[in-house]
Parts: C-alpha cells; sequence; structure tokens
C-alpha cells in the first residue's frame, strides 16, 4: 500500500471498530424500536409483528397521552426557566471570585453531578415531604400553617430537576464568561454606565448564546428525565418517560410504549436541532 | 477584576444551601438510631449502616455495577482512542457524521435507548445478561470518554511523532511511547469519567436489568419506589461519600473546570 492511500485509509482504520459497535448497538436497536411502534399487540396474543397504526392513532387521539406530554414539556420548560434565572447569575458570580474560591465553588457547583440522580432525588424526597425540612422551617417561621404538598406534585419534581440539572447551565454560561473581556466592562463603567446597563447593554449580549446552548441541553434533559419524575411525581403524576416505562415494564404493552419513545425521541431532535439553527443563524458573528 | 458585592454573596450562599441540602440531609437522616425517617437527635448512629450488611442485594448490586463500570469504561476507552486519533489528525469523507454518530448517545433520551437495548437484546437472546449491560453502558459512556480523549489529541504537537518515526520506531512503538503519554491525562480522566457515568446510569439500566444482574442505583431505585426508609438513606450516603472521594482524585488529576467547561475543543 502506497502511503498516501494509507493515509487515507487510516482514519476508517482507528474509527471502524467503534464505528461498527456503534453501527450494530445505536441504529439497528433504534430502528428496531421504530419498526415497533408499528406491530400489533393485544392483552393474551402479545406482540404481533404486523404493520398498523394503531398505536400512533391511540397516541393521537386519546387525550390521556396528550394530557402527560403536555405536562412533560410544561416541567421542562419550568425548568429551563428556573436554570436560567438562577444559573446565569451564579456563573456570573462564580467568575468574578477569586481563583482559589472558584474552584472550591465549582466543587459545590460541578459535584453534584456526578452524584447519582437516585440519591440526590431521595434527598429531594426527604426535604419535601410533608414532615421534610422545607415544611417544618417554613411553619417554623410562620410563613404557612399547613404543609405545602411538593411530594407528587409538579411543583416537586421541577425543584428537584432544577437541581439535577443546573449544573449543565452554570457551565454552559461560565464557559461563554470566560471568553469575555474584562475590560469591556471597566470601559462601559468608566464611560458612566451603572450596574444595570452594563449587565443589559454589555455582559447580557455576549452570553446569550451561552445560555441559549445550557437552555437547550437543561430543557432536553428535563423532557427525558425519567428517576426524579417516578421518585417525586410518583405513580400518578406520570411524564413521557415513566409512562413508555410504564407501558413496556407493568402493562408489557411494547409497541405502545415504543411509539411513546419514538414520538418523544422525535419531538426532542425537532426541539433541539431546530433551536441549535435558531441560535447558531440569530449569533453566528459570535460564534466566530 | 471586581468584587463580587455582599448581596451577591448572600446569592450565592443561598445557591450552595440549594446544592448541598438534599445530600446533606441524605447523609444526616442516615445516622439516625430510630428505625424511622428522622434527623439524629437522640446522636449519631451507625446503625442503619451496619445494616446494609443484613441486605447482600444491595451489596451485590454494588459490585455488579463496580465491574460494570469498569469493564464498560475500559472497553470504551479502548473504542475511543483510535477514534478520537482519527477524528483529530484527519480530514475525511464521513468525518462529521461519525462525530455526530458517537456523540449521539448524549442526545437521544436514555428512555428510548433503554427501550430500543431492551427490543434488540430481546431478539437476539441477550436480554438480562451482563454482556447486555456492559455492550450498552459501552455506547451510552463513550462520548465522554471520547470528548476528553479528543481535546487532548488536539492539543499535541504531531512532530514529536514524526520524530520518533524518523528515528526508526514504527507505528505501533510510536503511539505507545509518544502519543499515549502525550494523551495520558485526558485518557485517564476520560475513562474515570466515562466510569462515573455508567457506574450512575439508572434510566436505561433499570429497563435491560434483571433480577440476576441489577446495578446498585437500579436496585436503589426501585426499593424507593416500594419505601423510603434510614437503610436507603444509609446506601446514598456511602455513595455520595464514594463520589466525594472520586470527584477530589478527578480534580486533582485533570482540573474540574477543564474536565467540564474545556472540554470542546483542544
Amino acid at each position: 500500500m502506497s502511503f498516501a492511500a494509507s493515509e487515507r485509509s487510516a482514519p476508517y482504520w482507528l474509527a471502524g471498530p467503534a464505528l461498527l459497535v456503534f453501527l450494530g448497538l445505536v441504529i439497528i436497536p433504534l430502528g428496531m424500536t421504530v419498526l415497533l411502534s408499528f406491530y400489533d399487540w393485544g392483552q393474551y396474543k402479545g406482540i404481533v409483528p404486523e404493520f398498523t397504526l394503531k398505536n400512533w392513532i391511540e397516541i393521537v387521539t386519546d387525550s390521556y397521552f396528550f394530557e402527560v406530554f403536555l405536562r412533560t414539556f410544561r416541567i421542562s420548560i419550568l425548568v429551563t426557566l428556573a436554570c436560567v434565572l438562577i444559573g446565569v447569575p451564579e456563573a456570573y458570580i462564580l467568575n468574578r471570585m477569586s481563583p482559589g474560591w472558584r474552584s472550591v465553588c465549582l466543587l459545590v457547583v460541578i459535584g453534584p453531578l456526578l452524584v447519582s440522580v437516585v440519591a440526590r432525588t431521595l434527598g429531594w424526597a426527604l426535604l419535601l415531604g410533608s414532615n421534610g425540612l422545607v415544611n417544618q422551617g417554613l411553619m417554623a417561621l410562620g410563613l404557612i400553617t399547613t404543609p405545602l404538598e411538593f411530594m407528587f406534585t409538579e411543583t416537586g419534581v421541577v425543584i428537584a430537576l432544577t437541581h439535577v440539572l443546573i449544573p449543565f447551565m452554570i457551565l454552559a454560561v461560565w464557559a461563554s464568561l470566560q471568553r469575555l473581556d474584562p475590560q469591556v466592562e471597566n470601559a462601559a463603567a468608566s464611560l458612566g454606565a451603572g450596574f444595570f446597563t452594563i449587565w443589559r447593554r454589555v455582559i447580557l449580549p455576549q452570553v446569550v448564546p451561552g445560555v441559549l446552548s445550557g437552555a437547550i441541553i437543561v430543557f432536553a434533559l428535563a423532557a427525558s428525565a425519567f428517576a426524579s419524575p417516578a421518585i417525586i411525581g410518583g405513580r400518578r403524576l406520570k411524564v413521557a418517560a415513566t409512562l413508555a416505562y410504564d407501558e413496556f415494564l407493568n402493562t408489557l404493552n411494547w409497541p405502545l410504549g415504543a411509539a411513546v419513545a419514538v414520538l418523544l425521541l422525535v419531538a426532542l431532535v425537532l426541539i433541539i436541532v431546530g433551536s441549535n439553527r435558531l441560535v447558531e443563524r440569530r449569533y453566528a458573528q459570535v460564534f466566530e | 477584576m471586581k468584587r463580587n458585592g455582599a448581596l451577591a454573596l448572600v446569592f450565592h450562599l443561598a445557591f450552595v444551601v440549594f446544592m448541598l441540602a438534599p445530600l446533606a440531609i441524605v447523609c444526616i437522616v442516615a445516622f439516625t438510631p430510630e428505625g424511622y425517617l428522622s434527623l439524629p437527635t437522640r446522636g449519631p448512629s451507625l446503625r442503619w449502616f451496619k445494616a446494609i450488611f443484613g441486605y447482600p442485594e444491595f451489596l451485590r448490586a454494588f459490585y455488579d455495577s463496580l465491574w460494570l463500570a469498569a469493564l464498560s469504561s475500559t472497553i470504551a476507552i479502548g473504542l475511543a482512542v483510535p477514534a478520537a486519533l482519527a477524528i483529530a489528525r484527519y480530514r475525511f469523507p464521513g468525518r462529521e457524521a461519525m462525530t455526530a454518530l458517537f456523540m449521539s448517545p448524549l442526545m437521544v433520551p436514555h428512555v428510548v435507548l433503554g427501550i430500543a437495548f431492551l427490543r434488540f437484546f430481546t431478539q437476539i437472546g441477550l436480554s438480562g445478561t451482563f454482556t447486555g449491560l456492559v455492550l450498552s453502558h459501552v455506547i451510552v459512556i463513550l462520548p465522554f470518554a471520547l470528548r476528553l480523549v479528543l481535546a487532548a489529541s488536539y492539543g499535541i504537537d504531531r512532530r514529536i511523532e514524526h520524530a520518533a518515526i524518523s528515528l526508526g520506531a514504527d507505528t505501533m512503538t510510536a503511539f505507545r511511547r509518544v502519543t499515549l503519554p502525550l494523551i495520558l491525562p485526558g485518557v485517564v480522566s476520560g475513562w474515570l469519567l466515562a466510569a462515573i457515568n455508567s457506574f450512575d446510569e439508572v434510566t436505561m439500566t433499570v429497563f435491560i436489568a434483571s433480577p440476576a444482574t441489577v446495578t446498585l442505583p437500579v436496585r436503589m431505585f426501585l426499593y424507593i419506589q416500594d419505601n423510603i426508609d434510614p437503610l436507603i438513606a444509609a446506601v446514598s450516603a456511602c455513595l455520595i461519600a464514594l463520589t466525594a472521594g472520586l470527584l477530589l482524585v478527578l480534580d486533582r488529576l485533570y482540573g474540574l473546570d477543564r474536565l467540564f467547561v474545556g472540554s470542546g475543543k483542544g
């Protein structure tokens, strides 16, 4: 083999093993799942590999599914908003800290990201229960007289998911803050701009791409979250992921569960790709 | 650079409390001497930590999880290193598509992957096996390994490698003696991050785990679905302590900010 030819085929040899594994274990199973969503299913006959639109018609026409998907996206939007409102100022504060403090605080911010979601959600279940610390504290302060219901409510799920996903927002915003030239901020201040003017006219426009890409990540992860909604939301407050789980492992209606999963995947891919396009077109100059 | 104002520090303090409160409460409740969920007002007790040893299913799940994490992250890094070198060094048709495919497990919801693997493994007779768990974990953790190795590979000077080859080293020797040591920090951190992600994965694993092969997070999740008691708090507290230890190692080894923020490109 000549040198040029080996240089040309080298990347394929190098990436070949990983490529084969991914074709076999990502493309084929996902394709099979899409197919499965068009199969028939009956209580007694099980899965019948005959083409039918039954599952898809059921999902589109039954208002139960609409309700679950609506709840899923409502929770995701609220979580995304909460992450923006808390994460952006926090990232800014982190960025202004001295390097020593910052690395300690970064451990606090990113650390929970690596702790099992199950353990973190358990913490929220303990805090948010009707006898939990949050309710006890609020009652001791005299702010409320009867315990607030957090468990098995959307509010509880939103709180827990915000905690789980906010590190992603902070990391995204922080990455864009690091590219910021502090001299521009100083220049604005020396020209007489106040704190809020600097924020609005100088800092915000430059970190918006970071905020948006963080928002996309948070939204996508919130919409497909499973463990936190399952533990905090309980068996009744279903989201798309827990609904698919139920169809697969309790009802055993795999084709219907597959249809729910495929719909979630398609909806998310459309939202992610669409908003990525939007972000890149709108802020193309910032990414240069 | 200007300092943070008092208001900013109050906000920051509230945020730190928000981040740590759920982890702290788990660790505190785990030390309760009572038979029910409560704060250890009568002084801490190790009762529930000892109780873990009475539940062999948690211990077995822990060992299975460790094995799974070690095995799948080793395979993932084995696939990721050559793939990263290919992506970092060559411009070839399909490069973008291939990178997107390797990163796709980050975008595809884990529920969907879990369902896809359950269906696939049932068809090919791997359902409920440890092999199935390993294969599926390799897929979901490969993006983490790839990203870090990729970041390390972009930074190295290829002339050093060329020098080695011109001095008579063959390709393998050049890789082993020159390239690998240069990208080693990325490889080690990639392996560790992949292992942590494998160890923590619950959403996908809950679909493909069987009673015979179940990971610790899945076992904990199934337990919590039935009831929440101090025992599960003690198990979680152990997990939190373990992760905190690993986190410090990772921070020393690679720097957390670099690990998470600078991981896009070079």
